[in-house]
């Protein structure tokens, strides 16, 4: 059989494409925001390090609900795990070094995941948002009652992490939090880049856009869900962990439904399906929550509902997603 | 005959409609049969029924000496029973490049690797362009399916289905919706299948239909009403009153 010649489209230098696709052009952008974020607001770093928790929360979203279009409301379940997972460790076994912390949160987010995945899949549509709704609620029933462990209502104390390996101390000022969040969000964006371009990401693609098809290429659509719940797991756990070392308390909050609703807004703000959507959204959202609720503390709610309302209706793909479109468009009017 | 794939005594009631109304039908290795039937007669329904798409009521199915009637369907087409869909089921925002590329990567069981792109697999990107060539899709290769025309969407669903390299195949109606100038690289691509594979076709388009069958099974009503060589159908009276209807005269046939 004589193959055909090559594609105009596969022309295009392959290594720049491979950097640009392996997340180097987001990596640099997070890396440049982030230094621009630290010179700008020196004295807001905590906020700072709170987005960069949050985003690691909203891109574990995005794997769910943008790539694999399960719709839920409890993803602060696996953001909690993590959380208290990492905050355990350190208050009752005096393991305070950041990086284990930060594995310890990993692995309790997948567990979550894993465990909140198994219920959830078990319905579809409404269903399972209604589920997922209840697995937030009793995930956050357990931490409270669980007080021993947990601090309950009164919150988890005691964390004092170790310098970053054995050189950067946490200071005051949240400095050393801020760019090992930062560091974090970079690593796990890179590594969400390689994921969702992977023969698997493109099966999570396909999953959203139609099962049965996937079916009937011989996989099983329930198995590569699950396996992106405890991938989205661990993402969202390592987010938990970096909020229990750069604020050194855990509190009920992390595990709860406002968390979980909140970060799907961030999401569906900057756009779902894309991982720059996920991270736009969280910026956006919190930028807004911080200003907005300084100068209007009553109404600031109002104001993102209002501007939810907008994207919703006039730019439906989301901030990033309707850019990308009309971008888009517009090259193809040029050409 | 050395069966590949039975069915027996297939039942499937919608709402009291008997759709599968306890069809038993047996495919040998090399086998190329059509299932025609009017509209409604349950055709699809079949073909959901034995590719675990829906649950039947009652009956069974086999592939080889295994009884896969409880399996998924995503099982039943790891052991080769593969299915093209009447209503074309593609990724809309994913190109035919990558549809066919995830195909072969699930059949060489390499479609769960989270890291890696296919494009840097030789002779994978070779396989995809060899197929895309065959159905005239080359140059669409790097377009999203959604943007690609309906006839060509259909050709890609057939080249998925053979990218699986199935043992049994079974085609729900590959060439509607296909221009009449394109059904050409269906047939093309029909006739260079393995010749062990056994393949079942629907279709409506009789010319399309004695070109390609060896063996011609009727349904009606969800019943089974012939099972024969092609050169009988025409002349077979019950296949004929179900055509025309009721109100045929079917006694003038004989
Ligand atoms: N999910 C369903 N629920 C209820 N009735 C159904 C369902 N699917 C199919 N039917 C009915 O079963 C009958 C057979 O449908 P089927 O699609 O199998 O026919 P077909 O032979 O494939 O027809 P066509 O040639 O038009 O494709 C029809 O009367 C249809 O309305
Ligand atoms: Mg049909």
């Amino acid at each position: 059989m004589t193959a055909p010649v090559e594609h105009s489209a596969t022309v295009s230098p392959p290594v720049i494409r491979r950097l640009i696709d392996g997340g180097l052009i987001g990596a640099l952008a997070i890396a440049v925001i982030g230094a621009a974020g630290y010179y700008l607001f020196p004295n807001n770093l905590a906020l700072l390090t709170r987005m960069t928790a949050m985003a690691l929360l909203v891109l574990s979203l995005d794997l769910v609900t943008g790539y694999c279009g399960v719709a839920t409301l409890g993803h602060a379940a696996l953001f909690g795990a993590g959380a208290y997972g990492a905050g355990i460790a350190a208050a009752h076994f005096g393991i305070s070094e950041p990086l284990t912390m930060t594995l310890i949160g990993a692995v309790a987010g997948a567990v979550a995941g894993l465990v909140a995945g198994f219920v959830i899949l078990r319905a579809h549509g409404l269903a399972q948002l209604v589920l997922s709704i209840a697995v937030i609620h009793l995930f956050h029933e357990a931490a409270n009652k669980a007080s021993r462990w947990t601090g309950g209502s009164d919150g988890l104390s005691g964390i004092m992490p170790n310098a970053v390996f054995g050189l950067f101390e946490f200071d005051l000022w949240g400095q050393t939090a801020y760019i090992y969040g930062l560091a974090l969000l970079i690593l796990v964006f890179v590594a969400l880049k390689i994921l969702v371009r992977s023969p698997f990401g493109m099966l999570a693609r396909g999953v959203r856009e139609d099962p049965v098809r996937v079916g009937a290429m011989g996989v099983s659509v329930h198995s590569v869900l699950l396996r992106v719940y405890v991938i989205s797991g661990a993402v969202a756990g390592i987010g938990g962990a970096l909020s229990a070392i750069s604020t050194q308390v855990v509190g009920l909050d992390s595990l709860s439904f406002t968390l979980s609703a909140e970060a799907l807004v961030m999401l569906v703000l900057g756009g779902t399906g894309s991982l720059y959507g996920a991270l736009i959204g969280t910026i956006v959202f919190m930028f807004f929550e911080d200003t907005l609720s300084a100068i209007n503390p009553f109404h600031w709610l109002t104001i993102i509902g209002a501007l939810l309302v907008m994207v919703v209706l006039f730019a439906p793909k989301g901030l990033y997603g309707s850019a990308v479109a009309l971008v888009g468009r517009f090259r193809r009017r040029q050409a | 005959m050395s069966t590949l794939f039975e069915v027996r005594n297939l039942r499937k009631n919608f709402g009291g409609l008997a759709v599968t109304n306890d069809v038993s039908i047996g495919l040998a290795p090399g086998d190329r049969v059509a299932l025609i039937g009017p509209n409604g007669a349950g055709k699809t329904t079949f073909v959901n029924l034995v590719t675990g798409n829906l649950k039947p009521d009652s009956g069974n199915v086999f592939l080889g000496n295994e009884d896969i009637t409880t399996l998924r369907a995503a099982e039943r087409v790891r052991r080769g029973l593969i299915r093209s869909f009447q209503v074309t089921r593609l990724f809309l925002d994913m190109t035919p490049e990558e549809h066919v590329a995830l195909a072969i990567l699930q059949r060489e069981g390499q479609a769960g690797r989270v890291v890696g792109h296919y494009s840097g697999r030789p002779a994978l990107m070779q396989e995809v362009r060899e197929i895309l060539h065959q159905f005239g899709l080359l140059e669409l290769s790097n377009i999203k399916a959604q943007e690609i025309a309906y006839g060509q969407q259909r050709l890609l669903e057939i080249a998925l289905a053979l990218a699986l390299r199935p043992k049994v195949l079974l085609l729900d109606e590959p060439a509607a919706g296909v221009p009449q100038s394109e059904t050409a690289r269906i047939e093309a691509a029909l006739k260079r299948l393995p010749a062990d594979l056994a393949v079942l076709m629907i279709d409506h388009d009789m010319d399309l239909v004695f070109r390609f069958a060896k063996r011609v099974i009727v349904l009606a009503a969800g019943t089974v009403i012939f099972d024969g060589l092609p050169k009988d159908v025409i002349a077979d009276a019950r296949v004929r009153e179900a055509y025309l209807g009721n109100y045929a005269d079917a006694g003038s046939v004989a």
